[in-house]
């Protein structure tokens, strides 16, 4: 289980507090499916960040399994079995998709099961596996290699920072069905009513505080009503 | 060979032993051991200052091997090599440098390459420069490589110096006529207090000539490298230049890409990009297990050989 205890996190702006998340406490139960939504600014991605260790809060705690791991650094959360999909995923000048998904999978492995990740995602591996993970690959393309690694890191958490930008092209079906199979705790940062769908809870943040947590049926009522958070998907 | 000149000799080369093709291997200022093919010849220049390459017209898939060993302290080894590629012919050709030198005493190798490609001809160019050695004597390389290009000929040039190398001055030259294609890879670590200046001179004088040239270099500690190019087109030709550096510790990196385009129909672009290692870089790979020193190397590794 992973618990947020307390969490707040400020930054100072023109000599004054500007809190990004304040008092913030969570649970999330293994194997479950959490979706975070908001409006923007409401602090999603910063929540998720220090879950993964990339921001450090001002305050509060976070364990993981009953152990501390507020001090640790991104890399120990990770061998302990956090890992995280970036909403704008980082492209390198040199490395190959097969080298980030080795790094992925923790250990070198054989091409049909670093295909199996990518065939997943709707790429054809055989066209992406030696290709540079570089700024020539189309934003699409990227944040479906971006989930690949993911998928292929497995583990304990599984965060993804709204998974489904810029995958427009590629069914909402398949992205569901893939968090639906994955056995892990998934934390997804969303605005899309068929990743909420999919949601065992909704988490709904606001100016940086929990503002309600429920089902989607319990707590879409609230999204529809808040003008900024309204959801996308609609009528797609 | 002792083994020090073995292992030397395999890290530039590539050769675990002589090759059964055309070869030259120059070892502490003499040649050691040279062997000609009946397709390549391999001869002493008259006034002994280095050798003739000859690739015969229409030769295909064929090497030549031309290492240089330096194991010796206080040593200053200039050569000039002269190769000549028949048209037609397909040539790989693999040079490099290696110093090793535990003396207190400065070694220094200048091998001046210059290459004649006939019409129609190709030739891949591979040269690798390593300077190891615990001793505190310079390990100097600067090469030269002079590159005339007749009608539709060809060259891929692969230019890798990593670490040891406490000075070099990397100087390459290159005149292209009708159709002609130089495409250049230049990779480049420095450390400690180690200087790496380069220069690259292009002059595309033939209508369709091209020539792109990838530098890539990472600068550790208190090293400075120097990053020179100068493409002058002119005629109706394309060039590009793409120079990247990784900056870390202290280390400083000056990039100073030119082009001069003589002729209205030329097409010439370049970029330069020098900065610290991305934060999100290495945080990426964090997220995947790395530690922060881990992630440091394989974006290098990949930056470097990728």
């Amino acid at each position: 289980m992973l618990k947020l205890e307390n969490i707040s996190y400020f930054v100072m702006q023109n000599g004054k507090k500007k809190h990004i998340l304040r008092d913030v406490n969570l649970s999330f139960d293994n194997g479950k499916t959490y979706v975070i939504t908001g409006p923007n600014g409401s602090g999603k991605s910063t929540l998720v960040k220090i879950i993964m260790g990339i921001i450090q809060p001002s305050s509060g705690k976070v364990f993981l399994d009953g152990e501390d791991i507020t001090s640790l650094s991104i890399s120990e959360r990770a061998l302990k079995g956090v890992c995280y999909a970036f909403q704008s995923p980082v492209t390198f000048k040199g490395l190959k998709v097969s080298d980030l998904m080795n790094i992925a999978c923790g250990q070198k492995n054989d091409l049909s099961s670093l295909c199996s990740y990518l065939s997943m995602v709707g790429l054809c591996a055989r066209d992406y596996i030696n290709r540079p993970l570089d700024d020539k690959l189309s934003g699409g393309e990227l944040k479906r290699i971006e989930i690949a690694m993911a998928l292929a890191r497995g583990g304990k958490v599984s965060i993804f920072d709204e998974p489904e930008a810029g995958i427009d092209l590629w069914s909402f079906e398949n992205l569901t069905s893939i968090f639906e199979a994955l056995k892990s705790t998934k934390i997804i940062v969303s605005h899309q009513k068929k990743v909420l769908q999919i949601a065992d809870e909704i988490v709904l943040l606001k100016a940086g505080k929990v503002e309600s947590i429920g089902s989607f049926e319990a707590v879409s009522g609230q999204i529809e009503n808040d003008r900024c958070g309204r959801l996308r998907g609609e009528n797609e | 060979m002792n083994e020090i000149e073995k292992a030397l000799l395999q890290k530039i080369s590539g050769l675990h032993k002589i090759p059964s093709g055309a070869f030259n291997i120059r070892s502490n200022g003499k040649a050691l051991k040279r062997q000609s093919s009946s397709d390549i010849e391999i001869l002493p220049k008259e006034d002994g200052s280095g050798i003739d390459v000859i690739v015969k017209p229409n030769v295909k898939n064929k090497s030549v091997h031309i290492p240089v060993i330096i194991t010796v302290g206080g040593l200053k080894d200039l050569v000039y090599n002269s190769f000549y590629i028949g048209e037609n012919a397909d040539v790989t050709i693999i040079a490099g440098c290696g110093i090793h030198n535990s003396t207190c005493n400065t070694s220094q190798h200048d091998g001046i390459h210059t290459f004649h490609l006939a019409k129609n001809s190709k030739v891949k160019y591979l040269e690798s420069h390593i300077g190891e050695g615990e001793g505190s004597g310079g390990k100097i390389l600067n090469p030269v490589t002079n590159i005339y290009m007749a009608e539709g000929s060809e060259m891929e040039m692969e230019t890798i110096q990593i670490e040891g190398v406490t000075f070099t001055v990397r100087d390459t030259n290159a005149e292209l006529l009708e159709n002609a294609k130089l495409v250049i890879t230049e990779k480049v670590m420095t450390s400690f207090s180690q200087k790496a200046k380069t220069n690259f001179n292009v002059k595309l004088l033939g209508k369709n000539s091209r020539a792109e040239i990838v530098s890539r270099s990472v600068a550790k500690d208190d090293s400075v490298q120097e990053f020179r190019s100068n493409i002058i087109g002119k005629n109706d030709c394309f060039g590009h230049v793409e120079c990247d550096g990784i900056l870390l510790g202290k280390a400083k990196i000056i990039s100073v890409p030119k082009i001069d385009a003589r002729s209205s129909e030329a097409s010439l672009v370049h970029e330069a990009a020098i900065g610290k290692i991305a934060g999100d870089e290495l945080v990426k790979l964090m997220t995947l297990g790395l530690s922060a020193e881990e992630a440091e190397k394989v974006i290098i590794q990949g930056f470097l050989m990728g």
